[in-house]
């Protein structure tokens, strides 16, 4: 390993970064190496290059002065090293930052581990006025240490006996006060209309309204009467999030005896329950859907916070089934290029560098399952031949308010959703084409379908046309 | 009731042709085609009796119109359905499967309860049809 040490770098006081070793333009990146690449927004006068090596230094070894004991260890090994800066196209002042991490920095299976290295003091760091970090390489060797998501895509949709389209759901809506009976009825009514799941909203845990015992119990009966009616698998992710991870798993372990095929949990639990979560649902064969409320407060800001790119890898390390991963025309933030980069890394087995779609690394999963990615917020049927254009087949495209607030009811809007589904994977199959065609194959399957033309007639016109603030930023190039 | 089961169960039973359009686009794709029925429709149940094996390298969807048109004649009061099968690496699984023939008269699912302790239930779906013998299912023509 080249020794780019300065010949003083165990002078006591303050070193720089770089001269400390933090900064390596010459070391090549190891197979197993963890791999980052961090957007830097150094403050004014301070050298990129020093900054790129601080967050190296910060999210390792380093402290802010020399200490004599790094000479108790193979410190070249230990130390991070930022390996490349790059300007960010378009933006100045922005700095590309890799930097690899050799993987005995971090403990087996735990993303807990990995997150206080990669994300734990140097956020903060003060000659830096914002970070992000961008993209990460997570070594196969690392990788096999992760269980990974409970069941992932093919055996949901073997365990569910459905195939060769998307998953319908929709979220119970209002998403609080509704009592658990009038609650378990907007299930049921969902289910029979034809979506294969519905699901809780995110802050619905047990609040005096609605405890969660009782929603369990009224929302299995629609669950299951749906089912008889239908002759097909249904299911309710019922949110077992709550305050302690003793508390969940009583409330897993309750869903489960009732039959439900899937349990839910949100984000906001952190990332220790949500593994320990996937190892019950694992053991148990519950399905995990995960809401991944309160990402936005650092996904979505260019030049600071966690891409949700590097939040959708540790959530498939951590394992979870679901992930709501964006709609790109719905309600909430999505640029397609960026979207189609979270759908890929969710569920393709290699990924492979795509500076287009904000993919920063080849990255290879090594045989870990899928996770079925969830379209969610602000999307109707009349936009369905758009979302089967842009997602394919393995995606829960879920529609809360445009199911249940359909005009002539919860069971007609799931029926319009279905039907509206099932016409434009059909028309795709027979070498239809969606974008230019879809309006016109939903008014035909709506002239023999009511439910579906009045869906059409509320919503056919609504858009959430508005500029995503999470474009990838690079050079456009004349060759793809 | 109409049985919800496969990819395009609530549309209108697809034609011969539209059947047709379904199995190239399956070819196109490089999965293999075949045929099961049934007289059980229970959502669990998985394993639906084989018409044959699965048809590997065809091009052209008209060997299996005819094995649908066979099954249906010799089973003409069962569920027959068509599946197209992706054997690639990180799939191996049904890729997309339909209904090509339902009976006449489908007498759909009863709820079955079982009273627990603290209000629980333990639910189950029995199909009406397979209380009777196999012989004597779907006899409304």
């Amino acid at each position: 390993m080249t020794d780019v040490a300065t010949k003083d770098r165990w002078d006591p006081g303050v070193q720089s970064y770089a001269g400390m070793g933090y900064y390596n333009p010459d070391y090549e990146p190891k197979d197993t190496d963890v791999l980052a690449v961090f957007r830097v927004t150094p403050q004014e006068g301070v050298d990129p290059i020093e900054a790129a090596a601080a967050v190296a230094g910060e999210s390792s070894t380093a402290t802010w002065t020399v200490v004599w004991t790094d000479r108790l260890t193979a410190h070249s090994h230990y130390q991070a090293k930022c390996y490349r800066v790059d300007d960010v196209p378009g933006r100045p002042g922005e700095y590309f930052a890799y930097v690899a991490y050799d993987i005995d920095l971090f403990e087996e299976a735990s993303i807990a581990n990995l997150t206080s290295s990669i994300i734990g003091n140097v956020f903060g760091f003060k000659p830096l006025t914002a970070l992000r970090l961008e993209d990460m390489r997570i070594p196969v060797a690392y990788v096999k240490t992760f269980q990974g998501p409970p069941h992932g895509i093919v055996m949901e949709r073997e365990h569910l006996n459905k195939y060769g389209r998307p998953l319908l759901g929709a979220t119970v809506k209002p998403k609080l006060g509704l009592s658990a009976r009038n609650y378990g009825r907007v299930i049921y009514e969902a289910c029979r209309g034809g979506l294969d799941f519905t699901k809780d909203d995110e802050n619905i845990n047990s609040q005096p309204f609605m405890r969660w015992r009782d929603r369990f119990l009224f929302g299995m009966e629609g669950v299951n009467k749906a089912m008889a009616e239908t002759g097909e698998i249904k299911g309710h992710y019922f949110n077992v999030t709550a305050a302690t991870l003793e508390e969940m798993y009583e409330r897993a372990e309750f869903a489960k005896e009732l039959g439900s095929i899937v349990v839910m949990i949100d984000l906001t639990v952190g990332y220790t329950a949500m593994q320990s979560m996937s190892h019950w649902a694992r053991r148990n064969g519950v399905l995990l859907h995960l809401h991944r409320a309160g990402h936005g407060t650092y996904t979505r800001q260019k030049t600071h916070g966690v891409s949700f790119r590097v939040l959708a890898k540790w959530c498939r390390l951590i394992g979870v089934d679901h992930m709501h991963a964006g709609t790109v025309i719905g309600k909430l933030e999505g640029d397609p290029a960026t979207t189609r980069g979270f759908y890929d890394t969710l569920r393709d087995d290699h990924i492979p560098k795509s500076a287009g779609n904000g993919i920063f690394f080849d990255q290879d999963w090594a045989s870990l399952p899928g996770v079925m990615p969830v379209a969610s917020g602000g999307i109707h049927a009349g936009q369905m031949h758009q979302l089967l254009d842009l997602f394919g087949d393995d995606v829960v495209l879920q529609f809360g308010g445009g199911t249940i607030g359909h005009p002539l009811g919860i069971s007609a809007g799931a029926e319009a959703n279905r039907v509206a589904l099932e016409a434009v994977v059909k028309a795709r199959n027979e070498g239809r084409d969606l974008l230019s065609e879809g309006p016109d194959i939903l008014r035909k399957t709506a002239e023999h379908c009511r439910p579906l033309e009045a869906a059409l007639e509320t919503w056919g016109d609504v858009t959430f046309d508005y500029t995503s603030t999470d474009a990838p930023d690079v050079v456009p190039t004349a060759t793809a | 009731m109409d049985l919800r089961h496969g990819a395009f169960s609530y549309l209108p039973d697809l034609t011969d042709d539209e059947i047709a359009a379904q199995v190239r686009y399956a070819l196109s794709k490089g999965w293999p085609v075949s045929i099961e029925y049934t007289d059980d429709p229970h959502p669990r149940n998985i394993y639906w009796e084989l018409w044959g094996l699965p048809m590997f390298d065809l091009d052209e969807p008209d060997a299996v119109l005819a094995e649908i048109r066979a099954c249906r004649s010799t089973f003409p009061r069962h569920y027959v359905r068509v599946l197209a099968y992706d054997a690639r690496l990180g799939r191996q699984t049904t890729a997309l499967h339909f209904l090509v023939q339902r009976p006449k008269d489908e007498p759909g699912f009863a709820l079955t309860r079982i009273e627990g302790s603290d209000r629980r239930q333990r639910y189950g779906i029995r199909s009406y049809a397979t209380a009777s013998a196999p012989a004597d299912r779907y006899q409304q023509q």
